[in-house]
């Protein structure tokens, strides 16, 4: 008994010991609970707060609404329009598959568009928004409105989106809007910011251009979300800013007129302010409709585009490097003069296809099989003789004439880096040619450089740039296409390119004899009428060499293939007295520019002189007002 | 010699319905019933703030088990004694019956279903486990305790529910038998060096322990080390569990307010992760008091057992009170992010009725213990 009790009390002494141990032990966990607590909820508190309303805030961005472009009377001419829309929330609807089906036969749904829709439906979560259609017809649209009653969790939305009113017009300037890839994204930070998916952006021309002043700012809906992302309620909405408008310079009747001068054939016009610089039109034929890719294009519409021969998707007065033909004869004309090298007597005779000009073994004929004759300067300019202007590019040299085509404006982007697309053409010298090519320049190339053929590249609206630059008695002007560009005008702005003016008028009357002359090479186009009249020069861009074979033969344009017909040019400005406007017209494989191209800048012209006054009206706010 | 006298003359006395009645701990009482009151208020938090699935089955658990506790606490603490190898046998028996004919969900095999319950046994086990060692030990000779045949004995009185319970497989509850049962061997004065040994080994032993861990018992411990290894994944849980609790500030965001779990980022909010929720809600006060509340009920468990006359009801009750305090250390650790999660319910917090009724049962012999506490059992 004894023995067992002081074991008892030995085990006791034990099993306290022991849970004074244990008590101690189980406080300093405690204690470190506590500290833990202590450490996650008031130390950390801030960091777990932002993470917690990280978790539980997501922010809806809506697409922004893109500013608009107007033209030069304040005409809307890329604007948006109310897209009538389906939307369906797949939760929401108690029975997708008779909705769908239903849907299917109103809106008449091919298979393949069906298909389409159900392997979106399986892409996306269930509270997710499904864009059954993304432009319906009134029609359509209403018709759905009616069976609403059928449809449930059908959502008829009207959402705002691109449109171009004038429709193929303004393709090549402004270029279109569709939806925003991954490349677009990255590459620019404005787009990023306001991304959201089917965002629509520019992918060519202005609306390219000017992506991050027409963009806007998003609508910003925070909504409270779940675990599953799914919206639990609305917390904010900011309403985001609508993108800027932006004016052009541009008329839209001429525009459209030049559309319809140049329908069915390829080719350019552009025609210019010669002192402000303003285009007044620019167009590109063949040109397609900008709406097309505002939805996505479809394949064959694609297709029908892509592989036309005629190549719609190139903006040919920025991107087309032509040869400049007979209109670079003003230039060597002017060049010449300039240098000394001729004077206005300086006389060739042309002796036609029997006597052609021979060097080194090469011959180099005039186009006219007869010969001028003797020419003198403005004999040669008016009947664009060849041999005549083989002549003072002989004597002139390359060097001293690319000096002036380049002052001119060639051989350089017209609008420096406002279109990404713009070529820069091509004025050549010896020294281009020893880096480009490794060889000597030889005195042949300088010959036929003298009419605009060989190495030397223009494009469209630089010959623009040149002629105004010659009818404004030659002056620099910078061209512009979008109105109010607030940049400070470059100190050169308006500096004299000649270094004696009567050099200048001497081409003037040139061009002018070219135009309103009997035995002038344009002379059937011209106008009488002084209000109208106009001076140009025409020029014909062989487009590939010209064998003994073809001049026996002399075949007419249209029975020539069409691949291998001549590109018509023709320069021209206006009115002669008091010139305002100058244009260039390119019309690919169109034969002759006084044939083909001549006729049409005479047209233009009327339209251009006439809507002069409303121009200048409408920039004047006091005659608006009134 | 003279105090045992005395107590010996109370005892003879036997105890009348009021006199136990009078013997009862109220504030251990108050602390399960306050404690009740807080897992019902926070099991209607997870349900949405409404009345829902949850809080009605938690509520009548609760009820049920505490009815069942104060039932309990009337029986004479020699009745639990009398039946320490039985249940524990019992307990086995229906562990190998789960492993027999268990139900399998989320690919272990834990439960057996009693058509109005579905127990799982290995619950039920933490609290057995006491019980049984606690009998063994009571009349043992000190000098007998460290002699290796009861070391071996008790031993295998811990592996083999363990054994049952990890191949269900759930290593977390095996691991909580082995440490109810070692409490008791603890306080039952094993050697310390035993402990010792262990320890070491078991430190050194880590890295082959870990090698033949299943895959998705390695990515528990590697996901521990670092949570934001796969955010979305493995390490999701313990990101979104600290979040919630380090959101929760001072004092909180205030009741069914929790944005982490009524936006449902919270993972398990009923089961194991409720503390969470908890404290997310009523802060870091709230928390502070939760803690308060379990650290009076272990202590007076434990004075419970200091007045108890009989070792075996000392014996059950300072081991019941390490166990229950590890099995919230390790639950709270897990959610704040200081261990691996290894799946261990709040006790009467956490939604689960075989977790609860073991504890109940467990708060019903500690309570039998002090009703009885001059109860000596021969």
């Amino acid at each position: 008994m004894i023995n067992s009790s002081s074991d008892n009390v030995k085990k006791l002494n034990l099993i306290n010991r022991r849970m004074f141990l244990t008590g101690s032990l189980k406080f300093l966990v405690m204690i470190g609970l506590v500290s833990r607590l202590f450490f996650l909820q008031v130390k950390e508190n801030k960091k777990y707060l932002t993470l917690s309303d990280k978790n539980r805030i997501r922010e809806w961005k809506l697409a922004p609404v893109r500013g608009e472009f107007e033209d030069y009377f304040g005409n809307v001419i890329a604007g948006n329009f109310e897209a009538y829309q389906l939307h369906i929330i797949p939760e929401e609807v108690e029975d997708f598959r008779y909705v769908i089906f239903r849907l299917k036969d109103l809106l008449e749904l091919s298979d393949k568009e069906f298909k389409k829709i159900l392997k979106r439906k399986n892409e996306i979560k269930p509270w997710e928004t499904l864009i059954v259609s993304d432009n319906l017809s009134w029609k359509k649209f209403s018709k759905i409105n009616n069976h609403l009653y059928d449809l449930n969790g059908v959502k008829p939305v009207i959402s705002i989106s691109r449109n171009y009113p004038f429709g193929e017009n303004f393709t090549h300037v402004l270029g279109y809007v569709s939806q925003a890839n991954e490349n677009d994204v990255e590459s620019n930070e404005r787009i990023k910011k306001n991304f959201v998916p089917g965002l629509k952006i520019g992918k060519v021309g202005l609306e390219k251009s000017f992506e991050n002043e027409l963009i806007g700012t998003n609508d910003i809906e925070r909504y409270e979300v779940n675990a599953y992302g799914r919206r639990i309620s609305q917390l904010e909405f900011q309403k985001g800013e609508k993108g800027q408008t932006v004016r052009l310079t541009l008329d839209t009747k001429v525009q459209q007129q030049c559309n319809e001068l140049l329908k069915d054939q390829a080719g350019s016009i552009c025609v210019m302010d010669i002192y402000t610089g303003e285009i007044i039109a620019m167009h590109s034929s063949p040109s397609f409709d900008p709406n097309l890719f505002v939805f996505g294009i479809s394949k064959d519409d694609w297709q029908i585009i892509r592989n036309d021969p005629m190549k719609p998707l190139v903006n040919k007065t920025l991107q087309g490097n032509y040869s400049p033909g007979s209109t670079i004869k003003p230039i060597v004309a002017l060049s010449a003069l300039e240098n000394g090298v001729i004077n206005t007597n300086f006389t060739v005779n042309c002796r036609g296809h029997k006597y052609p000009l021979e060097l080194y073994g090469q011959t180099y004929h005039c186009w006219k099989k007869e010969g001028h004759g003797f020419m003198n300067l403005r004999n040669a300019m008016k009947q664009s003789c060849d041999t005549y202007f083989y002549e003072v590019a002989r004597k002139l040299g390359v060097d001293k004439l690319s000096e002036t085509a380049k002052k001119f404006g060639l051989g350089e982007k017209v609008f420096g880096g406002l279109f990404d697309i713009e070529k820069s053409g091509l004025v050549p010298n010896t020294q281009w040619k020893k880096n480009a090519l490794g060889k000597g320049w030889l005195l042949g190339e300088t010959i036929i450089t003298g009419i605009g053929q060989g190495y030397i590249q223009t494009t469209p609206v630089q010959l623009c740039l040149m002629t105004a630059q010659i009818a404004n008695g030659g002056y620099k002007i910078y061209p512009k296409i979008v109105d109010g560009d607030k940049k400070i005008a470059p100190i050169d702005k308006f500096m004299p390119l000649y270094t004696n003016s009567k050099n200048i008028k001497i081409v003037q009357d040139a061009m002018f004899a070219s135009t309103n002359e009997v035995r002038g090479t344009s002379y059937k186009s011209r106008i009488n009428d002084l209000k109208y009249q106009f001076a140009g020069k025409t020029g014909t861009a062989q487009v590939k060499k010209i064998t003994e074979k073809d001049r026996e033969l002399d075949l007419k344009t249209f029975e020539i293939p069409y691949d291998e017909r001549d590109h018509a040019l023709y320069i021209a400005y206006g009115p002669y007295k008091n010139p305002r406007y100058a244009l260039s017209i390119i019309v690919e494989h169109g034969g002759s520019g006084s044939a083909t191209a001549a006729p049409m800048a005479k047209k233009l012209f009327k339209t251009v002189i006439d809507r002069h006054l409303l121009r200048s009206n409408t920039n004047d706010k006091k005659y608006l007002d009134v | 010699m003279y105090k045992m006298y005395q107590h010996t003359r109370l005892t003879n006395n036997t105890f009348g319905f009021f006199q136990k009645f009078r013997n009862f701990d109220y504030i251990l009482l108050a602390c399960i019933l306050a404690l009740g009151f807080i897992s019902l208020t926070t099991m209607y938090s997870t349900d949405g703030g409404k009345i829902l699935f949850h809080t009605k089955s938690h509520f009548t658990k609760l009820v049920v088990f505490t009815l069942m506790m104060l039932i309990f606490s009337f029986v004479n603490i020699k009745f639990w004694f009398s039946i320490g190898y039985l249940s524990y046998i019992l307990v086995v028996g229906l562990l190998i019956w789960t492993y027999l004919f268990g139900i399998t969900s989320s690919g272990s095999q834990r439960w057996i279903n009693l058509y109005f319950i579905n127990l799982q046994p290995s619950e039920l086990m933490k609290i057995f486990i006491i019980l049984c060692l606690a009998k063994y030990f009571h009349r043992m000779k000190l000098e007998n305790v460290n002699s290796i045949y009861t070391i071996l004995t008790s031993l295998i009185i811990i592996i083999l529910p363990m054994g049952l319970v990890i191949v269900q497989p759930d290593l977390g509850t095996a691991l909580l038998i082995a440490i109810s049962g070692i409490a008791v061997l603890w306080f039952a004065g094993i050697n310390h060096k035993y402990f010792i040994y262990t320890m070491l080994g078991f430190v050194i032993a880590l890295p082959f322990i870990i090698a033949f861990l299943k895959p998705y018992q390695k990515l528990r411990v590697l996901t521990f080390l670092n949570p934001d290894r796969d955010p979305l994944g493995a390490g999701y849980q313990i990101i979104q569990s600290k979040i919630a609790v380090g959101s929760g500030g001072i004092f909180g965001k205030g009741f069914l307010k929790g944005t982490q779990s009524y936006l449902e980022f919270l993972p398990e909010k009923h089961t194991d992760f409720i503390f969470t929720l908890f404290s997310e809600e009523f802060g870091f006060v709230g928390s502070a008091i939760l803690l308060i509340i379990y650290a009076v009920t272990i202590y007076r468990i434990v004075s419970v057992g200091a007045s108890s006359r009989s070792y075996f009801a000392k014996i059950f009750c300072y081991s019941f009170a390490a166990a229950i305090f590890v099995f919230i250390a390790i639950n709270m650790s897990m959610v704040l992010g200081l261990l691996p999660i290894v799946g261990s319910p709040l006790p009467i917090m956490s939604y689960g009725g075989s977790s609860m009724l073991a504890t109940m049962i467990g708060f019903g012999i500690v309570m039998s213990a002090k009703v009885h506490n001059q109860q000596s059992i021969a």
